[in-house]
C-alpha cells in the first residue's frame, strides 16, 4: 500500500445526546495506506447552523456527500423560511448514501438540535440505513467501544458529562486502533448554539500498558554496570 | 357589475389597457357561481364545509365528493369546476408525497399551499393553457399548529382564520367575522359552519382536522353532523319567526 492508496479515515466517530442537545466527537487521523496524510484533520463538518455531520471511511466520498447535502439543505432552509430539522438533514444524507451504495464507502453520523425535537443523533452506516439513536459510534475505532458504551452511557446526562464521555471514548479507541489517532475534536450543539473544543493528543490520559513502568525487571538492563575499580 | 373586456379578453396572455387580465377574472366568476365553501380555523384545528347543490334527485347521497384529503394532516375543499378541482387535488397529493420521500417528514401546510398556488399560477402564464376554474380552501394541522389557506384561480394564496368562496360567500364572511374563532374549539366551529351554509335542497359535506381527530384530516363524525344540522335548523326557524 504505497502513497497512491486512496485517502481513508480509519477513524473513530461518536455522537451522543444529552439533556438539551448533542455532543459529537472524532479523532483526527487521515491515512493513505500506512502514511498519515493529515494528523490533525477535522472530521466533524457543518451542514447548517444547527446540524453537523461526523465523517468516516473514504475521505473523498464523505466530503462530496456532505457538500451535496449542505447545498440541498441551504435551498430547503431558504424555501421553508426557518432552520432545517435534524431529521430532514439526516434523510437527505441517507438518500444519497442509499441510492449510490455501489460507488460510496462512507459511514456517517448526523447530529444537531432543532426547536421541534431538541437534540437528535442519526447513524447512517455503509448501505444507507438510517437509524435514530440516543448515541451512535462509527469508524474502525468504534469496534473497541461497544462494550464501553454499554456500561458507561446513561440517559439524561448533563452537557459536561456527555462531553467527558465522548472525550474518554475517543481517547480509548485511539489507544487501541492503529487507524485512529492525533487529537480529539468535539462539537456541542444545543439551543444556545455551537461550541467547538480541541484536546491535543499529548494531553489525553494514558491507558493500560501505555503507562510508564515502575520496578520492572527490565530496569536491570537499563542500569549501567558496576563501577570500575580504582587502583 | 358587468365588465366587457372587448378584445382584451380573448387570451390569458393579454393585459387590458387598465392592467387587468380578463380571463383570470372570468375564471373567478366560475368559482362564484358554485355552491358555498367555508373554512374556519379554530383554537385546536380546522373545520371545512361545502354546500353541495343537488343537481339531480337521482344522484346518490354522498357522491360528488367536494372535500378531499391531501395528506394525513391536511385536506382541500373545492369550489368551481369539479374536474379542474380534481386536477389540483391530484397535484397537491403528489407534491405532498414527493416532499415526504425527499425530506423524510410531512409537508408543512405553508409549503403545500405555496406549491399548489404556484401550480395554479403556472396555468395563467401560457396561451395554450386555460386558467383553473376553481378555488380551493386548504386546511391542515402541522408542527406549527392549524393553518388555513385559500388559493384563487389567479394563483394567489393567503392564509386566513376564516374563508368563504362561492355563491353565499358574502353572507358567510359576514357571519364568520362575528365569531370569536380564537376561543372556539372545532366542535363548536362545526355548528357555525352549518349555520352559514343555508340554502334550500342541498347536501352538506364537512370535514375537520383538529386535536380531537388526532390531527388527521377526516369527515366529521355522523352524530356530530346530525347535532349540528338540528341546531342549525332551530336557529333558522328562530330567524324566520322574526
Amino acid at each position: 500500500m504505497g502513497l497512491k492508496a486512496p485517502h481513508s479515515m480509519g477513524t473513530t466517530i461518536i455522537g451522543v445526546t444529552y439533556n438539551g442537545g448533542v455532543v459529537l466527537g472524532a479523532d483526527s487521523r487521515t491515512s493513505t495506506g500506512m502514511y498519515i496524510a493529515n494528523r490533525a484533520s477535522d472530521k466533524i463538518t457543518q451542514l447548517t447552523d444547527n446540524v453537523y455531520i461526523c465523517r468516516s471511511g473514504s475521505a473523498a466520498n464523505s466530503q462530496i456527500v456532505s457538500d451535496h447535502v449542505r447545498y440541498f439543505l441551504h435551498q430547503h432552509t431558504t424555501q421553508l423560511g426557518q432552520p432545517a430539522t435534524v431529521k430532514v438533514a439526516a434523510n437527505l444524507v441517507r438518500l444519497i448514501s442509499y441510492n449510490n451504495k455501489n460507488m460510496l464507502e462512507t459511514g456517517l453520523i448526523v447530529g444537531g438540535w432543532d426547536k421541534y425535537e431538541g437534540g437528535k443523533i442519526y447513524a447512517i452506516p455503509l448501505g444507507g440505513t438510517i437509524i435514530e439513536q440516543p448515541f451512535a459510534i462509527g469508524g474502525s475505532g468504534s469496534s473497541y467501544l461497544y462494550g464501553f458504551f454499554d456500561q458507561a452511557w446513561k440517559e439524561k446526562m448533563t452537557k459536561d458529562e456527555a462531553e467527558q464521555l465522548v472525550g474518554k471514548a475517543v481517547s480509548l479507541a485511539m489507544a487501541r486502533d492503529g487507524a485512529s489517532g492525533g487529537v480529539v475534536r468535539t462539537v456541542i450543539i444545543n439551543s444556545d448554539g455551537v461550541i467547538r473544543n480541541f484536546y491535543p493528543g499529548d494531553g489525553l490520559p494514558l491507558w493500560h500498558e501505555e503507562l510508564e513502568s515502575h520496578n520492572s525487571l527490565l530496569d536491570i538492563l537499563n542500569a549501567s554496570g558496576p563501577e570500575p575499580m580504582n587502583i | 357589475m358587468s365588465s366587457i373586456g372587448t378584445g382584451y379578453d380573448l387570451s390569458v396572455t393579454t393585459f387590458s389597457p387598465d392592467g387587468r387580465v380578463f380571463q383570470i377574472e372570468y375564471a373567478a366568476k366560475a368559482v362564484d357561481n358554485s355552491g358555498t365553501v367555508i373554512g374556519i380555523k379554530c383554537r385546536d384545528g380546522i373545520v371545512m364545509g361545502v354546500e353541495k347543490l343537488i343537481a339531480s334527485k337521482m344522484m346518490l347521497p354522498g357522491s360528488n365528493r367536494r372535500i378531499h384529503s391531501v395528506h394525513r394532516h391536511s385536506g382541500m375543499a373545492v369550489a368551481g369546476l369539479a374536474a379542474d378541482g380534481r386536477q389540483i387535488v391530484a397535484r397537491a397529493k403528489s407534491e405532498a408525497t414527493n416532499y415526504e420521500s425527499v425530506y423524510g417528514e410531512a409537508i408543512p401546510v405553508k409549503e403545500l399551499a405555496e406549491r399548489v398556488a404556484s401550480y395554479v399560477h403556472l396555468c395563467t402564464l401560457y396561451w395554450w393553457l386555460r386558467p383553473f376554474g376553481c378555488g380551493v380552501i386548504l386546511g391542515g394541522y402541522d408542527r406549527d399548529g392549524p393553518q388555513l389557506y385559500m388559493i384563487e384561480p389567479s394563483g394567489i394564496s393567503y392564509r386566513y382564520f376564516g374563508a368563504a368562496i362561492g355563491k353565499g360567500k358574502q353572507a358567510a364572511k359576514t357571519e364568520i367575522e362575528k365569531l370569536k374563532l380564537s376561543e372556539m374549539t372545532c366542535r363548536e366551529g362545526i355548528y357555525k359552519v352549518h349555520d352559514e351554509a343555508k340554502d334550500k335542497a342541498f347536501e352538506l359535506e364537512m370535514s375537520w382536522v383538529c386535536d380531537e381527530s388526532k390531527r388527521l384530516h377526516q369527515k366529521v363524525p355522523d352524530e356530530l353532523l346530525e347535532e349540528a344540522r338540528s341546531a342549525a335548523r332551530t336557529a333558522l326557524e328562530e330567524m324566520d319567526a322574526d
